[in-house]
């Protein structure tokens, strides 16, 4: 039979480096800089919350929004940790995941046509939600002349001609980048103006090492304007598990959590139950993370650019982003070649964004052996091209 | 914890100029700290953690844990018995404990008749041990922190966004 499948989807631009997924994943024996997820494996008081929970019984759905203790949970940790008030019954919602968060934001607040603001390099998920949704994508460039960052400008340039939402991630994933207060309080303004919905992935905000994570909700007269997506999987190292939260005005809430009951009911109960004993005793781990995760950063950022890979020093996350343009070749070319004839394998630029052909993507979500062995092979794959 | 410390006791072989990469201090620096350390007694030793079940060539020494009620002595407490005990090269560790006994040692001889021996002829016989209690050890499952046994952990995909 011939399907027709939904023009929507047909028209999505195809990922373009599926095939090189592929590749390495048939591949053995690489040390992968490609991964997008800790190396860690959940703490084990995490684990073994949620073997308790299935020897509990625990294994029915839950509230639509989230179990009740674990939305108590979130709403106290944000207002000790950030001086975040979110009311646990209806102005929090408990994801699967903040992919699943994102995609909800889109579905729930635009309508067909309405004008989004992503800036790029972008993670690879943002454009296709907001198309599935309907809406219309301006992309803002960002690069290495001002470190990657938005600038206020830049949105009151593109908003001016009418846009509905500015999505902005960070720390950044692909770059680790991260805005200070200053810089965020700048942004609001903008925001303000144009009275934008702001839709903040803030999963790294734990992974912050120069200075200290700020929500964009927790800004003065924003909390209206955000919706502050977070999770479990990068700080507490838990991202099978598929915990994460969506917070907001009522309205918008309520919106999603619509469109979250019929399409997927609720997130995983081991996943909930683990994830309260993750804010209830998890903090020492995320802290000792955290330390060894700046140390690999510290090392791999100055082992780059030693071998002529310029690199910015990120300011969160656990990602890389370095200039290739010494190698003189595609980031493809530079990703597959570096793959076949050393074994290291790290994702394109061309993923994050079609200016972004001189980079390439490294996680050191990798042990400290594994970062000196990819140096070296990276160093010598660097010297044979010239 | 020192972040030098910290790096150091997981891995005692990091060097000098890789902690300086990790930490962003410079390598002298690093190297001055590790002195003091060393100088001071914070740092005790560099030793390597060896699992003795998977030593091929040699059976594996007999451990026991020993727990000693003993009669403190006026002036010196329970120091001065203690030192007296540990001193032997048979005892591996030694620390005072609150509840009903006052030393637990664990005690390290390559058969059981060495331990026992020693137990008999050095340790009960003195005049302020009251009495012992034995455990011999029967299998280790983690020292120092360190699970002995070789665990294999789910694998992440090698390539994710």
């Amino acid at each position: 039979m011939d399907y027709h499948i939904s023009k929507k989807v047909e028209q999505m631009a195809p990922s373009g480096i599926r095939a090189f997924f592929d590749l390495v994943l048939g591949m053995k024996d690489v040390i992968s800089l490609g991964v997008g997820e800790p190396d860690f494996v959940s703490p084990w008081h995490i684990r073994e919350k949620a073997i308790y929970s299935l020897e509990q019984g625990f294994t029915s759905y839950t509230s639509n929004k989230g179990m009740p203790q674990l939305r108590k949970q979130i709403a106290g940790f944000l207002k000790a940790r950030y001086g975040l008030r979110y009311d646990p019954e209806e102005e929090i919602l408990i994801t699967v995941g903040v992919s699943e968060g994102l995609d909800l934001a889109m579905r729930a607040l635009l309508n067909p046509g309405d004008k989004v603001l992503i800036p790029e390099p972008v993670y690879v998920s943002y454009i296709p939600t907001v198309e599935m949704a309907g809406g219309k994508v301006t992309v803002l460039k960002t690069d290495i002349s001002n470190g990657f960052k938005l600038t206020p400008d830049q949105i009151d340039k593109a908003a001016a001609h009418g846009a509905k939402m500015l999505v902005l991630n960070y720390p950044c994933n692909p770059t680790g980048v991260s805005y200070t207060k200053k810089e965020l309080t700048a942004i609001a303004k903008i925001v303000k103006k144009h009275e934008l919905i702001l839709v903040s992935d803030e999963v790294y905000d734990e992974l912050t090492y120069d200075f200290a994570h700020t929500p964009f909700a927790s800004l003065k007269g924003m909390k209206d304007h955000v919706v502050y997506l977070n999770g479990f999987s990068k700080s507490y190292a838990m991202t099978g598990f598929r915990v994460g939260w969506a917070c907001g005005p009522r309205k918008a809430i309520a919106a999603m959590t619509k469109i979250h009951q019929y399409t997927i009911l609720c997130a995983p109960i081991n996943g909930q139950m683990a994830a309260q004993e993750a804010l209830k005793n998890g903090n020492p781990q995320v802290q000792a993370m955290k330390r060894e995760y700046n140390r690999r950063r510290k090392y791999i950022i100055g082992a780059l650019n030693d071998i002529g890979l310029s690199c910015h020093l990120p300011e969160g996350a656990f990602y890389a982003f370095p200039c290739i343009k010494a190698a003189n070749m595609s980031s493809m070319d530079f990703a597959s070649q570096l793959l076949q004839k050393k074994k290291v394998a790290l994702i394109p630029g061309v993923a994050f964004g079609s200016e972004c052909d001189d980079y390439v993507r490294i996680s050191y979500a990798s042990s400290y052996e594994n970062l000196k062995e990819a140096i070296a092979r990276i160093q010598s794959f660097m010297a044979n091209q010239k | 914890m020192d972040e030098i410390l910290e790096i150091l006791s997981n891995d005692a072989r990091v060097t000098p100029e890789e902690i300086s990469k990790m930490t962003g201090c410079s390598v002298e620096s690093i190297k001055k700290a590790i002195k003091k350390y060393e100088k001071n007694g914070v740092i005790v030793k560099y030793k390597t953690v060896i699992n003795p079940d998977l030593v091929a060539e040699k059976p594996a020494r007999v451990r026991a844990l020993i727990e000693v009620s003993i009669t403190p002595q006026k002036d010196v407490g329970f120091d001065y018995i203690a030192e007296r005990i540990y001193s032997f090269p048979e005892v591996t560790s030694c620390s005072l404990v609150s509840g009903t006994y006052d030393l637990l040692l664990i005690v390290e001889g390559d058969d059981l008749h060495t331990v026992s021996n020693f137990i008999a002829s050095k340790l009960s016989p003195m005049a302020q041990v009251r009495s012992t209690v034995t455990h011999f050890l029967l299998k280790k499952y983690k020292e120092d922190g360190l699970v002995l046994k070789k665990k294999k952990n789910g694998k992440r995909l090698n390539i994710s966004y």
